[in-house]
Formats: structure tokens, C-alpha cells, sequence
């Protein structure tokens, strides 16, 4: 049984279209993102697995049980929002206590879930100090706790990480991730970043225009993807598209190497590519170029090792082993068989 | 490496000089000039002529200035109208302002919710607050009719009441109608007031305190109120300011009266005995007192309001 | 099952009764608010034999509705100069007040530093001396000037009230607007005082029209200044105009009277309403940091 499942489950605002008939079912334990870019839904699908958007159509269902109508405080849900939403005339201790004074729960009992909830979570000594006064990282443990001490079923998160700067996201980053196996609960997870997903997710679902282009893990989702969205929007540089007239061609800059670097046996399909620039970056260069008998404008791009010697200005014979060759329809973007 | 390089022309000086509309000090002095000679000569000048004739004995019969030290004052404060008067000053402002905080409030929270008509209600609920003064005092004294009130009517009709409410003749009928006045008046202002301080609360911490458990009294008492206390108490202050100043509400509704004195505020009896009664150095001592409440009590609003200061 | 059923239809009647009762509400509100309003539009148009009838209802035409009151208020009473001179008066008002407090409200904002928050709170702490403590300097002020029972003198006088409060709304208002813009103009070849002009006085302009309205109104509303300055009829507002003129001797025109109340009442509350967000998102800028 899945612990979070949703059947065709619709949003509209007005005229727009924000969740297109979205199924979606989790598996217990697991950590699942909703990853796409801004304006795509998944917020909005988050928010009415929490109960704070009610569906135009469709269901949700949460531990076996119908949840439509119901309001969030009883679908044993927790959430952590992308500014935590701490309470910001309490102090730590009163925050995470507040669910728990809402279902009239003993003082002694609040007080025992409270400490706790703030043991697992390292905050012990921060519980007489408000918000104000804590970093974000630490903000962040409070949120947790306060989404803990509910012992809901599923945790659901709203880009917890993108108000912290860089150097502080990775720390937080792995607190999460720790977190989580420790726990074991069910989480869903949003973000618009593919490199957190990536890290992150046991499953991805990538989003856009309200539906779900792809649910799978990081792996299914690098090598096969299910479309030209996917495959763009994930992987940087993204995957390289050619498009000609029966289909579209997509292949990995890593998987795009000299032709005389692809052993015969993988069946090397060969291109003529002319490199305009390149970048060296240390660990690996960057080919940037055109390859010819495809339109002019596309940019292909091929990642090389540093010691491979290619000159600008010059085409060189590329390849791609056959078994990294994906193709995609040129009208609909859906991937589609090698035969053609 | 190309060709054609760009060529970097030597930059031509337009101004050489820093013009002065360039000068940031010379702005800010000349924008702030207009302001502060407006003030300084329209309220400072008159404001130290009042303190000068509180110190005086000027009358519209003798209109020399001659300082006269603390006689003037004592005699404002011999006079028993004068205590009525801070009496009632104090009565009305902290009545009406306590029942203005929680209508006031009350109102804010059904504001911001959405429902069909609201644009009607509303208009309904500024009138009170955008109505010159006097002109809402003249339609309260005729509702307030003695013999031609309509809620007389009303509870005549219910069986209630006999002949008649003598709502502005009895003294304590006639506080309490000021006060509904007052309160009636400024608690559309207060709303819209903390209906500001409302909207800045983020809606992600409302959303958390729904998925924590919280069902509306709760949410409102615990979570939103506490957040909006800074701007609730400059709605305060505002109301406060408005009523300790107010002369026109019981000048229109009821001189004073009903006879000696019973609704008399400081501000009312200094405009009596300044410009009725002629005494304009007693009108301007008595005046004079309004100053010290009027800063106690922003001083201790405005320390309030900074300290509860979370968001 | 059943447990969330019984949840589901708790919290759906909840809902229900929210709604019910916001209504309610709601509804109580605008009678209680508006009753002395609504009081007054029914009286205007009843006739003197109707009205003065002790016991007729008061909300009911027992008599047919009728003009003549109304009439009566536009053509035998100063009503229309007194609406003409608080439209002009209102009108001069305003003008002085943008020109006065925009300059200083942009100087506070930006220009003046730390100086700024004093003088703000100064400004501030100005609006706490009441007109009910400067009226009587205040009209030898007048008289020395020769504006005695001149509409000059309220014009000269009102935007004491005035510019505090707009120099407050202003501030919150170019606080809101990043340097970053002005800035760009001066590199784009214009001086300080022309990029203002140019790039930062459009976005204020909602903060110009809220100044706008709530000068008006409150210039509208005053009462000491004018009653203290002014006693000959022909120079009176609406404002000390109605409660003085209407009322001859001891007799009340009590429909008249209520007309003009209501008269002058609606378009200024409508106008409000219009624009009530945009006041609404300039006092959240300016409030509490004030």
C-alpha cells in the first residue's frame, strides 16, 4: 500500500491549467522529489496533498484513506516551507509545542514529545531563544522538530533549501538526507534544483505545465528519458538534440568522443563536428560546436578528458557507441524506438 | 585577434563642474526647507504665542500682552469645569478606544476575507470615518432626536419603551452618546489600520499553523493578533490623538451640556472660554494641558509598539 | 473509516457555519455603521406632515416621498457656495501639500541619513500639537495677516495638518523604491534631481494620489480653524457651514440638513473605497518602521 497516492488529480486557477490529472503513488520510506521548473505545478500538487488546496478534480489518498475535504491538521501530514514558518513571537520551545497544545495533549506529555523531538535533532540548547536569533541551518532543525513531535505519516517539504546561500545548502543537505533515513518516513520533496534532486531523490517525478513527464530514479531518469524535456532539463550541459525529419537524435556530451576513442565493436555512429570553442575546467574541457548536416543554429556540445588534443576551428570526425544514441519524435518530444 | 577592433574615443567633458542639482546635500537641504519653514512658522510661531498666553492675561478686552506669570494657569485650574472637563477628556478617550480595539479588530478580520457584496459593505463601514466630522455629528443628533428618534421608535414599536430616551438631555445618556459617536467614527480608520498589519503577515506561517492543528480561534489569538500588536497599537494611537483633540463631536451633539457642563472635554471648554467667552488667555492655558497627556501617551504606545516588533 | 468520515463532515460544516456567520457579520457591521446615514437619506425626502408625526414609522413614506427639501437646500441656503469653497480650498490644499512634502519626504527617505529618523519622529511628534491648542494664537496669526474671514486663511493653515501625515505615507512610499533605478538614470547622463524626476516620481505616484485623497478629506473635515476664522456665511465650508447656517434660531430644517450630510458624505466614501488598497499597501510600508 502506498503511503501517499494521488488519481488523477486536477487544479485549476481561473482559466489556467496548474495540475493536469496527476497520478501519483509513493512507496513507504521513500524519498521522493518533485522536480521541475518554476510555474510547472509541483507546488501546487505538494499543496493539496497537504489539504491547503482543495483539488478541481481527482483524489487524494493518504495511508489508504480518502482525504478530499479533509482539513490538513487531520491527514497526519507534516510540512516544512521554504521560509520554515517558524513562529516568530515564540520561542523554539513553544514552536515545536504547538501542534501538540492544539490536540490538548498533558503538559508533561508536550514537554517530554519536545525534548525529545529536539534531542534527534541537536537543538536542545536553543529552546529558550526565538527565531530571530538562530542561523538558518539551525532554523531549519527547529521546523524539523516541530514537523517530528506530530509523528505524521508523510513529510512534505516546499524547497526547504533555497533561502540558505551555497556554502550552507550541501551542510543542510546532508542533515536532511540523514534525517530522513534515520527517520524513515515517507517524504515528498519540491525543488527546482536537478542537481539537489538528483542527490537526493530514491525517485524523481519531473514536472512541467502540470504533469508529470517522468517518475523514476536518478539513473532511469539520467540514461532514458522519457522525452526531450527530460532530457534537457536534466544533466549539466543537458543532453545534445539534432533534430531531422523522421526523428530526433540525443546523446550525452560524455557519451560524444572522437570517433577513434569508440571502439567498432559499439557501433560508433559518426558525425562530422566542427568545434567553435572550448572550455577547459580543470578536470574535464568542453567542445562547443555545430555538427554538420543538421540545422545550423543547434549548439552541440562534447565533454572530453583534459589530455585529448582538438583543435578549434576545425571539424573533427566525432561519434556516439550506438547503445547511447536516444531518439525522440520531432513533434511530440516522446521517445520512440531506434527502428525507424 | 579580430580585425576590426573597436576604437576607444576619448570621453568629451560634458560637465566639468558638479552641478548643484547634483549635490546631495544641497537636496536634501533644499527639499526639506519648504517643509520645515512651513512648520516652523505655522505651528512653532503659534506655538509659542499659546505658551506666551497662557503666561498672560490677554482678553479680547484687553488685548495687550502683558505676562502675568502663573496667575492665568491658576486660575484654569481653580475652576471645577476644568476638572469636569479632564475627567471627561480621560472617560471618552479610553472608553471609546477599548471598545475600538476590539471592533475594530473584528472588523479587520472579516475585511479580509472574500464574499459577495464586500465592495458594498465596505463603503458602508467608511462612511462613519470619511464623513466630515460635524456632518456626522448632525446626522447623530438627529437620530439621537428627543422626540423624533427613530431607535425610540423602534423600541417604543417592540413594546419596551414608554415615551421617550432623552439621549442628549440626561448627563449619562449624554456621555454615553458621545462616546458611541466617537467610537462609531474611528473604527473604520482602526480597521483599515490593522488591516494593513494583517496583510504583512506571511501566509506560509498561516498555513503552518493549519497543518499544525490550528482551527480558527486559536490561529486568531495565539498566532495572528500577537503578530499584528505593533500596528494595532498605532491604530491606538491614532484613535487616541483623534479623541483627546476632538472639540466638534460634542460641539455639534451637545455644547457641553446638558447644562452646567456634563460632557465638557478640554478641548471644547478652551474653544468656549477662549472664543465664545472672550478670555483668550484662559482658553490657551486650559489648551495647554492636552500637551502633556497627548505626549505620555505616544511615548507609551509607540515603546509598546516597538517592542513587540518580531516581524 | 468512520473516524474520518465524522472528520470530513465536521469540517465541512464548519466551513458552512464560517460562512454563515462571516455573513451575519458582515451584514451587522454595514447596519451599524451606516444606520445614522440610512436614517438620514429616508429622512431627506419625507415631508414636514409625515416626519413630525410622532407616531408614524419613521422607515416607511406614509406620505409620498418629495423633492422639495432638497430643493429647498440648492436654492434658498448658501449649500452650493459652501460645497464651492470646500472643493477650492480642498483644491489649493492639495497642491500646496505635494509641493511642500514630496521634496521632504524624498530628502527623509534617502538623502538625509541618520538625521532622517529624527526628523521623521519630529515631524511626527509636530502632528501631536493639536489644532485645539493653536487655534487661538493661530487666529491673531490671522488677523495680523488681514485673512480674517478670508478662505485664504484656511488655505494658508491646513496644510499644517496636512504635510505631517503626507510627508509620513510619502516616506513609507520612496522607501520602497530602489536606489538602484535613480542611480541608473544618473549613469544614463542625468543629474540627481532630474533622475528623481524622471524615474522615481512616476512610481510614487499611487502614494500621490493617496496623499491627494487624504489631503482633501482631511482639509474637508476640519472644523476649530474655520469656525475660529471665519463667521461671515458667505466664506463658510461645508464643514462649519451646514451645522451653523441650516439651523435658524432654534428651528432645524432637519431634511435639508440630513441632505446635505448625505450629500457631502458618499462621494468622499466612495472615493475611498476606490483606492482603500493602495492606502492600505502605503501604511505597511510606512507604519511600523515609523
Amino acid at each position: 500500500m502506498s503511503v501517499v497516492e494521488t488519481r488523477r488529480l486536477t487544479k485549476h486557477f481561473g482559466e489556467a491549467l496548474a495540475v493536469d490529472h496527476v497520478d501519483l503513488a509513493s512507496t513507504e520510506g521513500e524519498f521522493l522529489v518533485l522536480l521541475g521548473p518554476s510555474g510547472c505545478g509541483k507546488t501546487t500538487l505538494l499543496r493539496m496533498i497537504a489539504g491547503l488546496e482543495e483539488p478541481s478534480e481527482g483524489e487524494v489518498h493518504i495511508g489508504g484513506a480518502l482525504m478530499n475535504g479533509l482539513p490538513p491538521r487531520t491527514r497526519k501530514i507534516a510540512m516544512v516551507f521554504q521560509s520554515y514558518a517558524l513562529y516568530p513571537h515564540m520561542t523554539v520551545h513553544r514552536n515545536i509545542a504547538f501542534p501538540l497544545r492544539a490536540e490538548r495533549l498533558e503538559k508533561e506529555l508536550q514537554d517530554e514529545k519536545v525534548h525529545w523531538a529536539a534531542g534527534l535533532l541537536g537543538i536542545e540548547r536553543y529552546l529558550e531563544r526565538r527565531p530571530r536569533q538562530l542561523s538558518g541551518g539551525e532554523r531549519q532543525r527547529v521546523a524539523l522538530a516541530r514537523a517530528l513531535v506530530r509523528e505524521p505519516n508523510v513529510f512534505l517539504l516546499d524547497e526547504p533549501l533555497s533561502n540558505l546561500d551555497a556554502k550552507l545548502r550541501a551542510a543542510a543537505r546532508d542533515d536532511l538526507l540523514a534525517f530522513q533515513r534515520n527517520i524513515g518516513i515517507t517524504t515528498i520533496y519540491v525543488t527546482h534544483d536537478q542537481v539537489e534532486a538528483m542527490g537526493m531523490g530514491d525517485r524523481i517525478a519531473v514536472m512541467s505545465d502540470g504533469r508529470i513527464r517522468q517518475l523514476g530514479t536518478p539513473e532511469q531518469i539520467y540514461s532514458n528519458p522519457a522525452d526531450t524535456f527530460v532530457a534537457t532539463f536534466i544533466g549539466s550541459p543537458p543532453m545534445n538534440l539534432l533534430e531531422g525529419p523522421e526523428r530526433t537524435v540525443g546523446f550525452r556530451p560524455e557519451n560524444f568522443r572522437p570517433f577513434s576513442d569508440v571502439p567498432a565493436d559499439q557501433l560508433p555512429e559518426a558525425f562530422q563536428f566542427h568545434v567553435n570553442r572550448s572550455e577547459y575546467l580543470g578536470s574535464d574541457r568542453y567542445l562547443y560546436g555545430t555538427v554538420e548536416g543538421y540545422d545550423e543554429e543547434t549548439k552541440v556540445i562534447a565533454r572530453v578528458p583534459v589530455g585529448v588534443s582538438i583543435e578549434e576551428g576545425m571539424t573533427h570526425r566525432f561519434a556516439v557507441a550506438a547503445a547511447d544514441l536516444r531518439f525522440f519524435d520531432p513533434a511530440t518530444g516522446e521517445r520512440i524506438g531506434p527502428t525507424s | 585577434m579580430s580585425e576590426t577592433a573597436v576604437e576607444v574615443k576619448a570621453v568629451a567633458p560634458a560637465r566639468d563642474r558638479r552641478h548643484f542639482l547634483d549635490n546631495d546635500r544641497f537636496l536634501a537641504i533644499g527639499g526639506m526647507t519648504p517643509a520645515v519653514l512651513y512648520i516652523l512658522g505655522l505651528v512653532g510661531i503659534p506655538f509659542v504665542l499659546a505658551v506666551l498666553l497662557a503666561f498672560s492675561d490677554v482678553t479680547v478686552g484687553d488685548p495687550s500682552l502683558d505676562l502675568t506669570g502663573l496667575d492665568t494657569l491658576r486660575q484654569v485650574i481653580a475652576d471645577p469645569v476644568f476638572w469636569q472637563s479632564l475627567r471627561n477628556t480621560f472617560v471618552f478617550t479610553l472608553v471609546s478606544n477599548a471598545l475600538v480595539v476590539v471592533l475594530a479588530t473584528a472588523l479587520a478580520l472579516i475585511l479580509t476575507k472574500q464574499f459577495k457584496g464586500k465592495w458594498l459593505v465596505r463603503f458602508l463601514v467608511l462612511l462613519p470615518w470619511t464623513t466630515p466630522v460635524s456632518l456626522a455629528a448632525i446626522t447623530w443628533l438627529w437620530t439621537l432626536d428627543s422626540i423624533f428618534s427613530p431607535i425610540d421608535w423602534v423600541l417604543r414599536a417592540m413594546g419596551l419603551l414608554e415615551s421617550n430616551v432623552i439621549w442628549l438631555g440626561k448627563p449619562a445618556l449624554a456621555l454615553a452618546s458621545v462616546i458611541t459617536v466617537h467610537t462609531w467614527r474611528i473604527v473604520p480608520l482602526a480597521a483599515v489600520i490593522i488591516m494593513a498589519g494583517m496583510i504583512a503577515i506571511p501566509s506560509e506561517i498561516k498555513d503552518a499553523s493549519d497543518i499544525d492543528g490550528a482551527r480558527f480561534w486559536r490561529r486568531t489569538f495565539e498566532i495572528e493578533i500577537p503578530l499584528m500588536a505593533p500596528i494595532i497599537g498605532v491604530a491606538v494611537l491614532f484613535g487616541v490623538i483623534l479623541t483627546i483633540t476632538d472639540m466638534t463631536v460634542v460641539y455639534v451633539l451637545t455644547r457641553g451640556g446638558p447644562p452646567p457642563n456634563s460632557t465638557q472635554v478640554l478641548a471644547s471648554w478652551a474653544f468656549f472660554k477662549g472664543i465664545e467667552g472672550g478670555d483668550l488667555a484662559q482658553g490657551a492655558g486650559t489648551a495647554l494641558f492636552l500637551l502633556p497627556v497627548l505626549i505620555a501617551v505616544a511615548a507609551f504606545i509607540l515603546r509598546f509598539a516597538r517592542r513587540r516588533e518580531v516581524l | 473509516m468512520t473516524l474520518l468520515e465524522a472528520e470530513r463532515r465536521s469540517a465541512n460544516s464548519r466551513r458552512v457555519w464560517g460562512r454563515v456567520a462571516l455573513y451575519v457579520l458582515a451584514f451587522l457591521a454595514a447596519l451599524l455603521a451606516a444606520f445614522p446615514f440610512l436614517w438620514s437619506t429616508i429622512t431627506m425626502f419625507k415631508q414636514d406632515q409625515d416626519l413630525y408625526t410622532k407616531a408614524n414609522n419613521p422607515f416607511w413614506f406614509n406620505d409620498p416621498p418629495t423633492l422639495e427639501h432638497v430643493r429647498y437646500l440648492f436654492t434658498n441656503t448658501e449649500f452650493v457656495t459652501f460645497v464651492s469653497n470646500t472643493l477650492l480650498v480642498g483644491l489649493a490644499v492639495v497642491i500646496i501639500t505635494l509641493v511642500v512634502s514630496v521634496p521632504a519626504a524624498y530628502s527623509l527617505a534617502h538623502l538625509v541619513g541618520r538625521w532622517g529618523e529624527r526628523l521623521g519622529i519630529a515631524i511626527f511628534l509636530v502632528y501631536l500639537i493639536p489644532p485645539t491648542l493653536l487655534f487661538i494664537p493661530m487666529s491673531r496669526v490671522v488677523s495680523a495677516l488681514g485673512l480674517h474671514e478670508s478662505l485664504w486663511s484656511l488655505i494658508l493653515v491646513y496644510p499644517t495638518i496636512t504635510i505631517p501625515i503626507a510627508v509620513w505615507l510619502l516616506m513609507g512610499f520612496f522607501k520602497g523604491i530602489p536606489r538602484d533605478i535613480e542611480e541608473q538614470a544618473m549613469v544614463d547622463g542625468y543629474t540627481r534631481a532630474g533622475a528623481v524626476l524622471r524615474t522615481v516620481l512616476p512610481l510614487v505616484f499611487p502614494g500621490m494620489v493617496a496623499v491627494t485623497v487624504f489631503a482633501f478629506t482631511l482639509s474637508a473635515h476640519e472644523f476649530i480653524y474655520a469656525l475660529s476664522f471665519i463667521s461671515s456665511t458667505a466664506e463658510k465650508t461645508i464643514s462649519i457651514g451646514v451645522p451653523t447656517a441650516l439651523v435658524r434660531g432654534d428651528v432645524f430644517f432637519w431634511q435639508s440638513l440630513q441632505a446635505a450630510a448625505i450629500i457631502s458624505a458618499v462621494p468622499i466614501a466612495f472615493v475611498f473605497n476606490l483606492f482603500l488598497d493602495r492606502f492600505i499597501s502605503g501604511f505597511t510600508m510606512g507604519a511600523v518602521k515609523g
